[in-house]
């Protein structure tokens, strides 16, 4: 069994000979949270896809909880909960209905995912919300009832891109506190993209990415030194043009 | 249950649901079809004289002419529109969801096709009870034999659908549809004239309506609803089948096609 919960070695991507994501190499150890940073354009998105088969690439290779993607793209799908930047609630549809309908995706029925779904609820404090359609929530619990459904499954690796993307600062400030716990408590390995720095704390892993390169990896503090994380990613980003 | 037939019934069962809770596609799928029942039909009745051909043993009306294309029409608009709805990024988010499901994705692909299709056949069956309503009635097992061939047409032009909205990028609003695939598909067909009619004036028009999928559609649903097997055209519909259903799945091979195109940003 592999150590990591997350295993990327050499992914190249790129839409013609334009090129996205250049020899991305780096992991993440099980039940860390890591901040994939990086500016609109650095890859994010392009490396999501990749994680979650959306698309794939000849060159390189991921392991999802020491599965690998290629290889095995069904049994490393079931390892993932993915919470995508785009909000993919059905909107005119209870936030249960939500969750059971996730759960019927991945094969989950009667007792058992009933059960999933009163835990996932009241995981992320949902479960007074259960029945309210989701399109009157507010966005802060939208976003919650989505990491909610991705831990159905108890995944074993979450990605989250810019899930706080359009959140007010105590919507926001909420569901990272949510996300850090799972992984001190639950063991989850955490892969959170975003371009806000206030959400990634001192003693996690940072990867950064800009146009597509792996511009530094390692824990928060130990990239900024005695800087602030600002200031070391701008002299970086700026030092790569 | 095993899990394939949990995430069958769920996807069937969501479409349908969305289906019956957007009031206005629901009305806007039959006024459609009516309109061409009602008026359409009502001023070319007398323009257009039609002999005896089969699966007709009598003289018809042209309005019971055109029931069967117009069913077509209804099962063409809808598989056009789910794939429009995926084009336009509207479904793209429930899509991502669907594709990173750990099911096989051609079953998953399918399930969906399942599900657009059993929304068209809801359609149908409404739109047939409302021309029944204004007299325009099929013999009752009619109603019941043309069930499998709705499965199996719905099928073929949902393919058509999922297989464009992943294949074709220049598609990107509902004029180019109308123009390129439903129009074309619409007129080409024997939906509204029978094929000798079209074969009287030009004969290259009439080879392109007998290969057109869609006229084949037709006749099937045309010949069920009297309680008759057209097996050529239901043969040359499960060839369609076949064929767009090829081109979805690899629209839809995760190393190529629309997500790929989608994935760029951020």
């Amino acid at each position: 069994m592999s150590l990591h919960g997350l295993n990327l070695q050499h992914l190249s991507f790129g839409y013609g000979a334009d090129p996205v994501l250049k020899d991305v190499t780096f992991s993440v150890e099980r039940g860390s949270f890591c901040a994939l940073f990086g500016p609109n354009g650095a890859g994010k998105t392009s490396l999501f896809s990749l994680l979650t088969r959306l698309v794939t690439t000849p060159t390189g290779r991921i392991e999802i909880a020491g599965i690998d993607l290629q290889k095995s793209p069904r049994a490393a799908l079931a390892k993932m909960g993915i919470v995508f930047q785009q909000m993919t609630l059905d909107l005119d549809l209870s936030v249960r209905r939500n969750l059971s309908y996730y759960a019927a995706l991945r094969g989950l029925s009667g007792r058992e995912a009933e059960r999933r779904i009163d835990a996932a609820l009241d995981r992320l404090d949902l479960m007074d919300r259960a029945k309210v359609r989701a399109r009157d929530l507010n966005g802060g619990h939208r976003r919650r009832t989505e990491i909610a459904r991705a831990l159905l499954h108890d995944p074993e690796v979450l990605f989250l891109d810019e899930p706080t993307v359009g959140l007010d600062p105590a919507s926001r400030a909420a569901i990272t506190e949510h996300v850090h716990a799972l992984c001190a408590e639950d063991g989850l390995t955490v892969l959170w993209a975003t371009h806000l720095m206030d959400e990634v704390r001192p003693e996690d892993d940072l990867v950064i990415l800009d146009r597509g390169e792996v511009l530094a990896h390692d824990t928060a503090s130990r990239i900024a030194g005695d800087r602030s994380i600002e200031q070391v990613f701008l002299e970086m980003t700026s030092a790569a043009t | 249950m095993s899990g394939y037939l949990v995430a069958l019934q769920a996807i069937v069962l969501r479409e349908v649901l969305r289906f019956v809770a957007q009031r206005g596609r629901f009305i806007a799928a039959l006024v459609r079809p009516l309109v061409w029942l009602l008026v359409f039909a009502a001023g070319f009745r007398s323009a257009l004289g039609l002999s005896i051909i089969p699966p007709y043993s009598t003289y018809v009306t042209y309005e019971v002419y055109i029931v069967p294309g117009l069913c077509g029409m209804v099962q063409l608009f809808n598989g056009m529109q789910s794939s429009l709805s995926l084009v336009y990024d509207r479904e793209m988010g429930s899509m991502r969801l669907l594709l990173t499901s750990p099911l096989p994705r051609w079953w998953l692909l399918f399930s969906k096709l399942i599900a657009g299709t059993a929304v068209s056949i809801l359609q149908v069956y409404a739109f047939l009870a409302i021309a029944a309503a204004f007299g325009i009635v099929m013999p009752f097992s009619g109603y019941i034999l043309v069930l499998p061939v709705l499965l199996l047409t719905g099928l073929m032009m949902g393919a058509l659908g999922l297989a464009l909205s992943s294949t074709i990028r220049q598609l990107e609003n509902f004029a180019g549809v109308m123009n390129f695939v439903i129009f074309p598909a619409f007129f080409l067909s024997s939906a509204l004239y029978p094929l000798w009619k079209m074969a009287e004036s030009s004969t290259l028009l009439y080879r392109i309506c007998a290969v057109n999928p869609f006229t084949n559609a037709v006749e099937a649903i045309r010949f069920a609803l009297y309680g008759q097997a057209n097996l050529p055209a239901l043969a040359w519909t499960l060839l369609a089948l076949g064929v767009f259903l090829g081109l979805a799945l690899v629209g839809y091979d995760p190393a190529r096609g629309l997500s790929r195109r989608r994935a760029s940003g951020g």
